[in-house]
């Protein structure tokens, strides 16, 4: 909740990206309408469930913090300035102190920046909603586990500060990763085949592709329970690793500042 | 103008030599300049995997409508870019302290955190037009070269203009500096294709409004010797620097208000 509140006390930022997001829904729209006219059915996606994928995908932006940021500099801050030892003796975990503040987070920016400039696609495009009940509760689920997957990306990447005190290298590795390989860029569907092998190897289809699949599964035919089980595999991956790496970084933390 | 020059020079280059002090992460932030942008250009390349011709334009064509968008607008982010930061710097009340000194405040909010990384942006552009020049088959003359030369300048200062207008903005809208993203980079991104692919009042709009379309679309198609499919009248291909004019008085007309309209926070 008091993530919730901390963003929704913003409200021209809000606004601003609301605006920003659809200008972009726009434009890649008509990018995918261009492609797909060519070659309909490319990668199993007609026109109109491209033009979906086009808006979902930034309508996702925010909540899933493509662009990174959050967690990680408040972490890595917290570190330089020494407040991180206030944090390792708080009565509850850092990691579940923190996910929580981010679903918060999550929440409100699903809400703003993910259903207002959906909406505005709607009234512009013809765009494929999930026909039953059932599916739109998966696509739900799959966006909550998304902002989950990303969550723990940048929790570990924020814990890194306890170790190099700069990490906008390895932020920067993962931010761009994270724009190619999460189906930003262009849906996966599209990318060659050794590419997209990579790109299945790796979290980040989590965070845009998947649940997008998910949300077109009706029209797409598209099996749901494989795509949720690898969410729900790097969740546990990311947050044992995240839990794992709190215990070290508490033994080994250097206290800066006085 | 010399003034403001000197001023800009001063003020930009105090910033180099201390993103220089740390070499490392300057050449780090360097390439990840190069790498984000040429994601876009990456993504292009995949798309004609699948097609021979995008909006009725090849690949190597589209490479020299990208490269010019993108060196304009990195061009005009790295001159100007600092004005998306000017919401902070009126929020902490430090934009006060810029109106007092001696250089023009926009020529400060310009060199304000100048951030010479974003050379990374140009270098990739360069990058792209280069092999965009060795694969499209153009008939050279010197008015097409006359032409290219001359739309990276317009658009610069086209995109600059864009940039001044965000920075106005947030005199009025306090924290809402992301509106300007969506003429900025997104106004990169639309230009980054032939605007064949998107509906005649989306085009018109990036003409007479916006000017976006002198950028890159305009002379663009001049230089690679096609007709307009819109069929807008063919002086507009080698309009870059009206539009860029005209432009450029709207930026500085509404800079001048949202400056005269400033209310200090008071700290």
């Amino acid at each position: 909740m008091r993530g919730f509140r901390r963003y929704s006390t913003y409200r021209a930022a809000t606004l601003a990206g609301v605006f920003t997001n659809s200008v972009f829904g726009v434009i890649i729209a008509y990018t995918y309408i261009a492609l797909w006219d060519v070659r309909p059915s490319l990668g199993g996606y007609d026109i109109d469930q491209a033009v979906t994928f086009a808006w979902i995908a930034q309508a996702l932006i925010a909540p899933v913090a493509i662009f990174g940021g959050f967690v990680v500099d408040e972490l890595a801050e917290r570190v330089r300035t020494g407040a991180a030892a206030i944090d390792l003796h708080r009565p509850v975990s850092l990691l579940g102190l923190r996910l929580a503040e981010d679903l918060g987070r999550g929440a409100y920016h699903l809400i703003s920046r993910g259903a207002i400039p959906t909406l505005l696609g709607a009234l512009l495009f013809d765009l494929v909603w999930p026909d039953t009940l059932g599916t739109a509760a998966l696509a739900a689920l799959s966006i909550v586990m998304a902002i989950v997957v990303s969550f723990g990306l940048r929790y570990l990447l924020g814990l890194l500060a306890y170790w190099i005190i700069d990490i906008q290298g390895p932020q920067w590795i993962v931010v761009l990763s994270q724009i190619f390989f999460s189906g930003m860029m262009l849906p996966l569907v599209v990318f060659p085949a050794w590419l997209r092998t990579i790109a299945d190897l790796l979290p980040f289809r989590c965070m845009i592709q998947i649940p997008i699949d998910v949300f077109l599964s009706d029209s797409t035919g598209t099996a749901v329970a494989p795509l949720l089980a690898v969410q729900l595999a790097w969740i546990v991956i990311l947050l044992t690793a995240g839990a794992a790496m709190t215990q070290v970084a508490v033994r080994k933390v250097v206290v800066q500042g006085g | 103008m010399v003034d403001a020059a000197r001023g800009f020079v001063v003020i930009a280059g105090a910033w180099v030599r201390a993103a220089l002090t740390y070499r490392t992460s300057f050449v780090i932030m360097v390439l990840v300049q190069v790498v984000i942008t040429f994601l876009d250009f990456a993504a292009i390349i995949i798309m004609f995997s699948h097609l021979d011709a995008f909006g009725g334009f090849t690949l190597p064509q589209i490479a020299l409508l990208f490269a010019m968008s993108g060196f304009a607008l990195g061009a005009a982010d790295l001159l100007v870019g600092n004005s998306e930061a000017l919401g902070r710097r009126i929020r902490d009340g430090s934009f006060d302290q810029m109106l007092v000194r001696p250089v023009a405040p926009i020529v400060q909010v310009a060199a304000d955190r100048f951030a010479i990384r974003r050379v990374g942006r140009i270098a990739q552009a360069l990058g792209v037009l280069t092999w965009a020049l060795l694969s499209v088959s153009i008939d050279w003359t010197v008015g097409r070269v006359v032409v290219l030369v001359g739309a990276m300048l317009c658009g610069s200062v086209i995109f600059c203009a864009v940039f001044v207008m965000g920075g106005a903005f947030q005199v009025f809208a306090g924290d809402a500096a992301e509106v300007a993203n969506a003429f900025t980079y997104g106004g990169n991104t639309l230009t980054q294709y032939p605007l064949t692919i998107y509906p005649t009042e989306l085009v018109k709009g990036v003409t007479f409004i916006v000017p976006l379309a002198f950028v890159n679309w305009y002379p663009g198609l001049y230089v690679l010797g096609m007709d307009d499919p819109f069929g807008l009248p063919s002086w507009f291909q080698f309009a870059s620097p009206i539009a860029a004019v005209v432009f450029v008085v709207a930026a500085a007309t509404f800079w001048r208000i949202a400056v005269r309209h400033y209310r200090s926070t008071g700290s």
